[in-house]
């Protein structure tokens, strides 16, 4: 439990001296958005019903850039096998890039939704509380996976490609219901969308405990 | 034994064959094309058999880092994925004549799309990853999340908009297999498709132990060309 | 009426990859042993 502090601790003075991840990934959230609402080019009385498609289609590309960023630095200097030969527990390693990532993606979330809300002219503040559960779920599960799968995709030929290959179609059943969630949100309270959030609830579980049990496979030498 | 499976295999398939095309009779409101299903269904069959011999395959290969797991769970996924494109490819074609399109987006048809794009990555992954131990192990780290994604899609299709044609829901109770002949196909069909199956997976498996041993070889010949010189 | 096509088309489709697997397998297979035959006789020189 130290050790992925630790490691969560390094993450963020990493980011919050040069703030390189943080500022690339605002930028690129901000401009899938503007792609993303001219792409639709809805008349304004239609544009709300586009708020959950728009705000996960942004989020899952979006995070796919900072979460692989993130493996990346770890791979120069070879600074991931300095960590595997510490006295930490790969597990721990896990835990604590998990923690980094979901800080990193809450961050583009606080940025994000608000301007989802601005562009598609759908005020959001009435709904926040069960805005912020399905926030919280789908950035949880996505992060869960994407740690793991990062960790992957920088020690194969192809990295480039092979993050979104790998990880898009094990994360359809998150986008189907972090959407319908939303959807649900929007129409009428958290209630609605109890079927969703099971199925997030179960998605986060599984995919951490996994990501948790199966990382020391990944990174093992 | 070697010859006694494919024997085996083809007189199952001709059995199959037979009691499709010349016992079952014609089904009443879809016609001739409801004879596809039955090798639609046994295929999808096949295929998640496949995909979830991969995520057995994968965790003895990781458990105990057998080359023959790893083997076998390479050679169910290429398996798996042919069945599933196979289901992919005939659904469309029952689904035309009957509902009047190619393609919806169903709660099953969505999961079959998804299930093939998972086992296609994770063929991309063994092809182009590289030639690394590693890659191996994060084949057999995707084909356990892989299969632990199943029921989840299973359950987060069903929040799709979906719209079930009633010829769906009808073969969905298995009110639409009225004749018993009917069940006999289809389980006749599933037997044969599932010994096909098995019998690739095999010759799939023996052609990867000859490339194995082949590189071995090849080592063993520069080492010694590098020796002479 | 009849939808005959259709079901030719489906069987066709299976036949086709069912059969144009086995053949690449088949293939694949024998040059890997033939390949095998002859390292095998160049390091038994």
């Amino acid at each position: 439990m130290r050790g992925a502090l630790a490691i969560f601790r390094k993450d963020m003075s990493i980011e919050w001296r040069t703030r390189e991840g943080l500022s690339s990934v605002l930028v690129l959230g901000l401009l899938l958005l503007v792609v993303l609402t001219v792409a639709y080019d809805a008349p304004p009385e239609a544009a709300p019903a586009l708020v959950p498609s728009v705000l996960w289609a942004t989020f899952l590309f979006t995070g796919l850039l900072g979460v692989q960023r993130g493996f990346l630095l770890e791979r120069e200097n070879d600074c991931l096998s300095g960590l595997l030969v510490s006295p930490i527990d790969p597990a721990a390693i896990y835990l604590g890039k998990l923690a980094a990532n979901v800080a990193l993606l809450a961050v583009m979330q606080l940025v994000v939704v608000p301007l989802v809300g601005l562009f598609l002219h759908l005020d959001l503040m009435p709904v926040l509380p069960g805005l912020l559960v399905v926030l919280a779920l789908g950035n949880l599960g996505f992060a869960a996976l994407a740690t793991l799968f990062a960790a992957i995709s920088v020690r194969v030929r192809a990295r480039e490609v092979m993050l979104p290959l790998l990880l898009l179609p094990l994360l359809v059943p998150l986008l189907i219901g972090t959407v319908s969630a939303t959807r649900s949100v929007l129409a009428g309270g958290l209630t609605l969308a109890s079927d969703a959030l099971g199925v997030l609830a179960c998605f986060d579980v599984i995919f951490a405990v996994a990501g948790w049990l199966l990382f020391a496979y990944v990174v093992r030498d | 034994m070697r010859r006694v499976f494919p024997a085996v295999t083809c007189v199952t398939m001709l059995a199959a064959l037979y009691l499709i095309f010349m016992v079952v009779p014609t089904e009443q409101q879809m016609g001739i094309v409801q004879r596809i299903f039955y090798f639609h269904v046994s295929s999808a069959w096949m295929a998640f058999l496949g995909f979830f011999l991969v995520a057995g395959a994968s965790a003895v290969y990781l458990w105990n880092g057998s080359r023959g797991a790893d083997r076998l769970a390479e050679a169910a996924a290429e398996v798996g994925v042919l069945f599933c494109s196979l289901v992919l490819v005939t659904g469309p074609i029952w689904a035309r004549p009957i509902w009047g399109v190619w393609w919806t987006w169903d709660p099953r048809l969505t999961m079959t799309v998804i299930l093939w794009a998972i086992y296609a990555s994770y063929l991309m992954l063994r092809a182009f990853g590289g030639e690394d131990e590693a890659v191996q192990r994060y084949a057999a780290v995707l084909g356990i999340i892989g299969v632990l994604d199943i029921p989840i899609i299973m359950v987060s299709v069903r929040l799709l908009r979906g719209m079930h044609p009633a010829v769906i829901a009808r073969n969905e109770g298995g009110s639409g297999l009225v004749d018993p002949w009917m069940r006999i196909a289809l389980v006749v069909s599933a037997v044969a498709l599932i010994l096909v199956g098995s019998w690739l997976m095999q010759l799939r498996v023996r052609a990867s132990r000859l490339a194995e041993e082949m590189a071995a070889l090849r080592r063993e010949t520069e080492a010694r060309q590098g020796e002479v010189a | 009426m009849t939808h005959f096509p259709y079901l030719f088309a489906a069987y066709a489709v299976v036949w086709l990859g069912l059969f144009g697997y086995l053949l690449r397998l088949g293939r694949r297979s024998r040059e890997l042993e033939e390949e095998l035959r002859d390292l095998r006789r160049q390091l038994g020189r």
